[in-house]
C-alpha cells in the first residue's frame, strides 16, 4: 500500500505547505507577515518542478483504483498549481489592504488547490466526494472572508446553504448509482453499465436518476442554468481575488472532474445524457450571457458573462470526442489566463478606489491607461476576437462541437458570443469614452484617506503584463499548449 | 529576388503591425516622433504593396507569392498560408495608398496622438491580412481583427452629428457599427464551421482555400449544401458590404468616424465584404452562388437607387458621402451578381476605383470639417472663393462618383452596366437611373454648399496646405490614371476574374 507513496509527494507537500503558512502565520510578527505569501508561492514553484520531474509521462492507478495518475492529472495538477500562484500574487495587496488574517487566507487558498487537484485525479466516486468538498469547504470560507462586509457575509452564508444542498444532491445521486452497479470505481462503472445496455437499450430509472442528481449537483458547482441562481450574489460578495479563484478554480475543476466522470464511467449511457447536457449548455450560455446585459456591477457582470463561458464549456462534455476534449481543455486555459488577467486588472482598480460599479471605471483610460488597456484587452478576448486566447479558444472549440453533430449548438454559441460583445463595450465604453466620476477621482487623489492609494503596486502590474501577454501569446501561437493538451487528452480518450 | 518574393506578403503584414506594436512604447508627448514614426511605416507598406502589384504575373495569374506555415497540426489543420491572385493584388494596392492618405491627413491629431496611430495600423494590418491569406480560419482571423480597432476609433477620436432633432453620438454609431459587424460575422463564423465539417466527412478536414475549391470542383459540397450555406457568407460578408437591408450601420458609422478612419473604413474595409463573397462564397461555392446571384442582384439594385435616393435627402456632407458608398458598394454587389466575366471585372475595378475616391471624398470633407467646423450644407455655402483648390479636388471626387469620362468611375461603372445587361435589362436600366441620381445629389452638393454667394464668415478660410493638397493630389492623379489608362489594372483583374468564372457555366 505505501510503495507508490512517493508519487503523491506534490499532494503531501502541498498540505504541508499550507500547514506551514497556517503557523507561520502564529509567530511572525505583523510587518513581516508579508512574507506568508511568498512562501507560498515559492513553494507552489517548487511543487510545480517536483511534478514535471516526478510524474512526466506517467500512466499508473494508485491504490486499488483510487486515485490516477496520467497525463490527464498532470497537465490539470500544473494548471492549479498555476494558478494558485497567480491568485495569491493579485491577492497580496488587497489582502493586506483590506482583509485580517493573512495566513488563514493563503493557507485556505492552498488548501482549495489541494481539493482540486484530487478532483481531477480522481477515479473513485466516494475519493472524487471527498475532494470536491475539501474545495468546497475551502470556498466557503474564502467567500466570507470580508468580515466586516455584510454582502460578503451574506454571499457565504448563501455559498455554503447552495454548496451543502448541492453536495446533498451529488451524493444521493452517487448512492442511487451505487445502489445500481454496487461498485464506486469509474472503470467498474463503466464495465457494469456497458453489460447493463449490451442486454437492454434502456438503463433503470433508478439508474438514470442517480446520474441526473449527480449531473444536478454539479451543475450547481459549476453554476449552469437551471443551477446558477447563487452565483451572481456569491461573486459580488466576495472578495475580489476570491471571485477570481471562484470562477476559474472551481469552474476548471468541476469540469474537469465531470469530464472525467463522463468519459470514463457514463460513456456507455452517452445517449441517454448527451442531449440534457447539450440542452443544459445551450440554456446556461444564453441565460447568462442575456442577462449580463442589463448588470451595472461588474462583478456580477463577469459573474453572469462566467455563467455564459460555463455554458459554452459544457458544449465540450456534450461532445464529448476526442477534438472537443482538446477543445475544452484548450477553452479553459484560454478561459482562465483571461478571466484572472481581467480580475487582476479589476483588483488593481479596485485597490485604489474600493469601488465596484461600471460607472466607476469612466474614465480609467485617462488616469490609468495601462490598466484601461488590459481590462480592454481581457474584455475582447473575452468576447471571442482575434489577436487574443479568446478567438483560438473559441474557434477551436465551436469547429469541435460543429463536427460532432452540433452545428445548432455551435451556432447559437457564435450567436451568444456576439451578444456577450455588447456588454463588454459596455465596459470598454466606460473607460474610454466617459470622464471619470468626481467621487472616483476623489478618493483617487486622497492617498492614505479609507485605505485608498491612488498607484497600483508595482507587483500587480508585473502580474498584469505577464498575464496580458499570455493572452496574446495564446492567441497568437497556440501550438505548444495544444500538443500538451494532446498529450492529456490521449490519455483520457 | 525570388527569395524576397516569397516573404514580401509577410512583410506587408509585418511592417503595420510591428508600427503599431513599436509605437506602444513611445512616448506619449513626443507627438513629433510617434507622427514621424508612423508615416515612415505607411510609406514602407505603401511601397511594399505597390512592388507587390507590379511584380505579380497576370499571364500566369493564379496565386502568387505564396508560403505557408503551420499553425496548429491536426484535427484542425490550420496553416497561415498566403499568397494573392488577381483580384487581391488590385486590393492590397488599394489599402496602400489609401493608409499612405490616411496618415497623411491625420497629421493634426494630437489628442492621444499614440493611441490612434497604434490602432490604426493594427486596422490596416487586419485589412491587409485579409487581402493577403488563403486559408479561411485567417482570413476570418484577420477580418475580425479589422472591425476591432473601429469601436474605439469612432468612441474616442470620432465626432457627434447633432440637427437637433436628430442626434447621433459617437458612442451609438461605434456600437452600431461593431455589433452590425460582428453580428454579420457570426454568420460568416457558422458558415466557415459547416464548410469545414462537410469537408472532414469527406475525409479530410481542411480550411485551405485551394483545397477547399478542389473539393468544390470534386463534388463534396452538395447542391443543398451549397445553397443552404451560401447565404450565411453572402449576408455575413454583405454586412460589411454594406448590403441592403443591413447597411444602416455605414452611414452612420462613417460620419461619426475620424477623417483617416473614415477613409480607411468606406475606401478599404467596405471592400472586404465584397472580397469575402469572391473570395469563400464564390469560389467554393459556385452552386449556392448560381442559385442566390438574383437575390443578391437584387439586393444590389436596392443598395443603388436607396443609397442614392437617401443621398439626396441629406444636409450632412458626410452623410451624403455615406449614403453615395451605400450606394456605389450596391454597383459592387450588382456586379458580382451576374457572373459574367465583364460584370466581375468591373465588380473588382469598382471596388479599387470607389476606395479611392471615397478616401478623397472623406479627406476633402476632413479638410472643410477642420477649418469650418460644420458640414452642414446650408451653412457651408460659396466656399469655394477661399478654398478653390479643395473644392476641385471635392469635384474631382464627385465627378468620378457620377461616371464622367475619363475618370475611373466610368470606365468601372459602364462594364458592370454591361454585365448586368446581360443578365437583366430591367436592372440594368435601374441601375442607370441610380447612377443618374448621383448626379443630381453631386451637382446639386458642388452648387450649394461650395459655389454661389459667399457667406462673409467665411472670409478668413484658407485652402489647403502642401501636406493636404499633395495628399489629395495624389488621390486624384490615380483616379484620372485609372480612367485614361485601365490596362494595368484591368490585365491583373482580368486573370483573376477568368480563374474564378472558370468554373461557372457562362
Amino acid at each position: 500500500m505505501t510503495e507508490n507513496l512517493h508519487l503523491l509527494m506534490p499532494e503531501l507537500f502541498l498540505a504541508i505547505l499550507a500547514v506551514v503558512v497556517l503557523v507561520a502565520d502564529l509567530f511572525l510578527p505583523d510587518d513581516r507577515k508579508i512574507y506568508l505569501p511568498w512562501l507560498a508561492v515559492l513553494g507552489l514553484i517548487g511543487l510545480i518542478v517536483l511534478s514535471l520531474n516526478l510524474l512526466w509521462n506517467t500512466d499508473l492507478m494508485l491504490y486499488g483504483g483510487l486515485i490516477s495518475l496520467d497525463n490527464f492529472s498532470l497537465f490539470f495538477k500544473c494548471v492549479f498549481l498555476v494558478l494558485g500562484i497567480i491568485v495569491i500574487l493579485a491577492s497580496m495587496d488587497f489582502v493586506s489592504r483590506w482583509l485580517r488574517s493573512p495566513g488563514e487566507y493563503y493557507s485556505i487558498v492552498l488548501f482549495s488547490i489541494l481539493g482540486m487537484i484530487l478532483m481531477v485525479e480522481a477515479q473513485e466516486l466516494l475519493t472524487a466526494y471527498i475532494a470536491i468538498e475539501l474545495m468546497a469547504f475551502g470556498f466557503y470560507v474564502l467567500v466570507a472572508f470580508g468580515r466586516n462586509n455584510r454582502k460578503s457575509n451574506e454571499a457565504g452564508l448563501k455559498y455554503i446553504l447552495v454548496g451543502a444542498f448541492s453536495s446533498a444532491i451529488f451524493l444521493y445521486g452517487l448512492s442511487l448509482v451505487y445502489a445500481y452497479t454496487a461498485v464506486t470505481h469509474f472503470d467498474a462503472i463503466e464495465a457494469s453499465l456497458s453489460s447493463v445496455l449490451a442486454n437492454t437499450d434502456q438503463i433503470g430509472p433508478s439508474l438514470w436518476v442517480g446520474m441526473a442528481l449527480m449531473l444536478a449537483g454539479l451543475g450547481f458547482k459549476v453554476a449552469a442554468v437551471p443551477f446558477h441562481m447563487w452565483a451572481p450574489d456569491t461573486y459580488e460578495g466576495a472578495p475580489i481575488p476570491v471571485t477570481a479563484f471562484l470562477s476559474v478554480g472551481s469552474k476548471i475543476a468541476s469540469l474537469a472532474f465531470m469530464l472525467r466522470l463522463f468519459s470514463e464511467a457514463f460513456l456507455p449511457a452517452i445517449d441517454q445524457w448527451q442531449i440534457i447536457v447539450a440542452v443544459i449548455s445551450a440554456l446556461t450560455m444564453t441565460v447568462g450571457n442575456v442577462v449580463a446585459m442589463v448588470q451595472s456591477n461588474y462583478k456580477r457582470l463577469l459573474a453572469y458573462s462566467s455563467i455564459g463561458h460555463v455554458g459554452f464549456m459544457l458544449m465540450g462534455i456534450a461532445a464529448l470526442s476526442s477534438i472537443a476534449i482538446d477543445g475544452l481543455l484548450l477553452y479553459m486555459i484560454g478561459y482562465a489566463v483571461t478571466t484572472m488577467a481581467v480580475f487582476t486588472a479589476l483588483t488593481a482598480f479596485f485597490n485604489m478606489t474600493g469601488r465596484e460599479d461600471i460607472s466607476d471605471l469612466g474614465g480609467l483610460a485617462d488616469t490609468h491607461s495601462y490598466f484601461a488597456a488590459a481590462i480592454a484587452v481581457a474584455l475582447f478576448s473575452l468576447a471571442g476576437l482575434p489577436f487574443f486566447a479568446g478567438f483560438t479558444m473559441k474557434f477551436y472549440l465551436f469547429a469541435a462541437v460543429g463536427t460532432e453533430g452540433f452545428l445548432w449548438l455551435a451556432g447559437l454559441a457564435i450567436f451568444n458570443s456576439f451578444i456577450s460583445l455588447y456588454y463588454y463595450l459596455k465596459m470598454i465604453r466606460e473607460m474610454y469614452v466617459k470622464p471619470t466620476p468626481d467621487s472616483v477621482r476623489l478618493v483617487m487623489s486622497q492617498s492614505g484617506v479609507s485605505n485608498g492609494i491612488s498607484k497600483p503596486t508595482k507587483l500587480i502590474t508585473c502580474l498584469s503584463v505577464v498575464l496580458t501577454l499570455s493572452i496574446i501569446y495564446l492567441g497568437v501561437y497556440p501550438l505548444h499548449l495544444l500538443k500538451a493538451i494532446q498529450a492529456a487528452t490521449l490519455s483520457i480518450w | 529576388m525570388d527569395n524576397f518574393n516569397q516573404i514580401a506578403l509577410i512583410f506587408i503584414l509585418a511592417v503595420p503591425l510591428f508600427t503599431g506594436g513599436a509605437l506602444i512604447f513611445f512616448p506619449r508627448n513626443k507627438i513629433g516622433a510617434i507622427r514621424t514614426f508612423a508615416l515612415a511605416g505607411s510609406l514602407l507598406t505603401f511601397l511594399l504593396s505597390f512592388y507587390v502589384f507590379v511584380m505579380y504575373d497576370y499571364h500566369e495569374g493564379g496565386y502568387q507569392f505564396v508560403g505557408s506555415i503551420i499553425w496548429l497540426m491536426d484535427p484542425l489543420n490550420i496553416q497561415f498560408s498566403f499568397g494573392i491572385d488577381g483580384i487581391s493584388a488590385p486590393m492590397i494596392l488599394l489599402t496602400g495608398i489609401v493608409m499612405l492618405a490616411g496618415t497623411m491627413m491625420s497629421w493634426n491629431i494630437e489628442y492621444r496622438s499614440k493611441d490612434f496611430f497604434v490602432l490604426f495600423m493594427f486596422l490596416v494590418a487586419g485589412v491587409l491580412g485579409t487581402f493577403s491569406v488563403t486559408d479561411i480560419f485567417f482570413l476570418f482571423f484577420f477580418y475580425e481583427l479589422a472591425v476591432l480597432p473601429m469601436f474605439p476609433l469612432i468612441a474616442v477620436w470620432g465626432s457627434t452629428t447633432d440637427f437637433g432633432s436628430f442626434l447621433r453620438t459617437k458612442e451609438y454609431s461605434a456600437m452600431k457599427l461593431t455589433l452590425y459587424l460582428v453580428a454579420g460575422s457570426v454568420l460568416v463564423w457558422i458558415g466557415i464551421i459547416a464548410l469545414f465539417i462537410e469537408t472532414t466527412n469527406a475525409g479530410a478536414g481542411t480550411f485551405s482555400i485551394e483545397t477547399l475549391s478542389q473539393m468544390s470542383e470534386d463534388g463534396v459540397f452538395s447542391r443543398k449544401f451549397q445553397l443552404i450555406f451560401f447565404p450565411f457568407f453572402m449576408i455575413g460578408f454583405g454586412v460589411l458590404a454594406g448590403l441592403w437591408p443591413f447597411h444602416t450601420w455605414s452611414p452612420d458609422g462613417h460620419v461619426a468616424a475620424p477623417t483617416a478612419v473614415s477613409m480607411i473604413h468606406a475606401g478599404v474595409l467596405m471592400k472586404l465584404g465584397a472580397y469575402g463573397i469572391i473570395r469563400i462564397g464564390m469560389t467554393v461555392l459556385p452552386e449556392g452562388a448560381s442559385g442566390w446571384m438574383p437575390l443578391l442582384i437584387g439586393l444590389g439594385t436596392v443598395n443603388v437607387l436607396y443609397g442614392a435616393i437617401s443621398a439626396m435627402g441629406q444636409r450632412d456632407l458626410k452623410y451624403v458621402i455615406g449614403y453615395s458608398s451605400v450606394s456605389h458598394m450596391g454597383l459592387v454587389l450588382m456586379g458580382l451578381a451576374t457572373l459574367n466575366p465583364i460584370g466581375v471585372t468591373g465588380a473588382v475595378l469598382q471596388m479599387f476605383s470607389h476606395g479611392i475616391m471615397t478616401a478623397l471624398f472623406f479627406a476633402v470633407v476632413g479638410m472643410i470639417y477642420e477649418r469650418t467646423h460644420t458640414r452642414d450644407i446650408t451653412i457651408l455655402g460659396g466656399i469655394a472663393h477661399r478654398m478653390p483648390f479643395t473644392v476641385i479636388l471635392f469635384a474631382v471626387a464627385g465627378l468620378t462618383s457620377l461616371g464622367l469620362p475619363g475618370l475611373s468611375g466610368f470606365i468601372a461603372e459602364i462594364l458592370i452596366f454591361v454585365g448586368v445587361f446581360k443578365t437583366s435589362i430591367f436592372l440594368a436600366i435601374l441601375a442607370v437611373v441610380g447612377a443618374a441620381i448621383t448626379a443630381v445629389y453631386v451637382l446639386r452638393l458642388l452648387g450649394k454648399a461650395f459655389f454661389g454667394p459667399m457667406d462673409s464668415k467665411w472670409e478668413t478660410l484658407t485652402d489647403g496646405g502642401p501636406r493636404e493638397l499633395i495628399t489629395n493630389g495624389l488621390l486624384a492623379g490615380i483616379i484620372f490614371f485609372v480612367g485614361l489608362w485601365p490596362m494595368p489594372l484591368l490585365r491583373v483583374i482580368n486573370s483573376g476574374v477568368a480563374e474564378l468564372l472558370a468554373r461557372y457555366p457562362i
